[in-house]
């Protein structure tokens, strides 16, 4: 089967009704996409499909054939320079132990893509499918509104 | 579960024959049930395949039928929520629809997966029943309140697959529910009500999504404190780790007079 990832044509042979989360992380390395709960509750496995926020744990690798997949690796800038979002994390210290942060960035991400106009309650409701264990919520949310502006 | 097949059929023509075909099959489409349960060898019996119907054209999309509005089966409920026909004629729906998970889980959930999955808390299912849905397979055309037999048993045969969901129009649709948080949470009590005709539809407060009859009985009379009072014998909750029996009886009644 092939599928784009972060840009590139990759092709596999793989059982289709493997997950996602684990053919990202174990046939191509790409490790940035975390697993938390594994059943869809807490958004850590989030990556894009087709430009949609999905969790990988629920999505059978053979459903993404032909489809254009991105994951935290793919957001940082052609340069590898990170992208304007990636750097408002840090600047705001918006991840502790770190594991829901590829999550939240990919969801964020689109958030941004669908507007700029974004309220604190926009956002709480954009990333209300991605938990943080750490409950560091208010500086997630702040790096977030910071790149509205 | 890496010895499940995966089957991708390129037609709904193709994915009725194969479906009627292939022993210990399973469809799929979104995921959001059958992915986390496949994980965890909960699904009984254990498939041997599933067939992938969340591609296929004629599974998606909603239209204006006549007097009605049909939903593909495999649609997710991002486009229902964002579709002109549901935002004006089934307003209920897309409520419901925006409770359900959060991004991740709406843009992959779906009606026929809600229904097939039949579970008591499925959010969607009591909104069904409040606008006498139809149920549309690949062979006949069921009423929504013949479709829950029993505990997560529909009347669906081995081998029918839904194709599509079908919504009279013209109905003013009341939507509730009651979870721990706004998003992610499965239901204590959830519930849909029309007053004209009368219908008073509850999910997680019984084995199955249910219409409460007597409730629906009185109003019809035009009786709405005896259709709250007459609500808690309608309803069979019990007592699991989201809530007890007391809880959802008490707020079934509170939630019915905000509704009416």
């Amino acid at each position: 089967m092939r599928f784009t990832l972060n840009g590139r044509t990759v092709s596999l042979d793989v059982v289709g009704t493997r997950r996602l989360l684990d053919v990202l992380r174990e046939d191509l390395g790409a490790t940035g996409t975390k697993e938390g709960c594994g059943e869809g509750e807490c958004g850590a496995c989030s990556v894009l499909i087709d430009g949609e926020v999905v969790d990988s744990c629920l999505v059978a690798v053979g459903q993404v054939e032909g489809r254009d997949v991105v994951t935290v690796e793919g957001l940082a800038l052609q340069d590898g320079k990170l992208s304007r979002l990636q750097q408002a994390f840090i600047e705001h210290g918006a991840a502790q132990c770190g594991i829901c942060t590829p999550g939240m960035l990919l969801a964020a991400h689109v958030l941004l893509e669908q507007s700029r106009r974004l309220t604190a309650d926009d956002v709480r409701e954009g990333l209300a499918g991605n938990l943080c264990r750490c409950t560091g919520y208010t500086k997630i949310i702040d790096a977030v509104l910071s790149c509205t502006k | 579960m890496h010895e499940v097949k995966y089957i991708r059929p390129k037609s709904l023509a193709d994915a009725v024959q194969t479906y009627r075909t292939t022993p210990g099959c399973r469809p799929l489409a979104g995921g959001t049930d059958l992915m986390a349960m496949l994980h965890a060898r909960t699904v009984r019996p254990q498939p041997l395949a599933v067939l992938d119907l969340w591609s296929l054209a004629e599974l998606k999309g909603v239209r204006r039928v006549r007097d009605t509005v049909e939903i593909g089966a495999a649609e997710s409920y991002t486009g229902i929520i964002g579709s002109k026909d549901v935002q004006q004629h089934l307003a209920a729906l897309a409520a419901a629809a925006r409770t359900i998970g959060a991004a991740q889980i709406q843009n992959r959930g779906t009606l026929g997966g809600n229904l097939a999955n039949a579970s008591p808390a499925g959010d969607t299912l009591p909104v069904l029943l409040a606008y006498d849905a139809v149920v549309v397979t690949d062979r006949r055309a069921i009423p929504i309140d013949k479709f829950f037999v029993g505990y997560r048993k529909t009347a669906l045969q081995a081998d029918e697959l839904i194709t599509a969901v079908r919504f009279p129009i013209g109905r003013q649709v009341a939507f509730r529910k009651v979870g721990t948080r706004a998003a992610q949470a499965i239901s204590k009590v959830v519930m849909a009500v029309s007053r004209d005709p009368a219908r008073i539809a509850i999910g997680s407060v019984a084995e199955v999504p249910l219409r409460a009859r007597r409730a629906e009985a009185a109003l019809d009379r035009g009786d709405v404190e005896g259709a709250i009072a007459a609500v808690a014998d309608d309803i069979r909750p019990i007592d699991d780790v989201r809530s007890t029996a007391a809880y959802r009886r008490s707020v079934t009644q509170n939630i019915l007079r905000e509704l009416l």
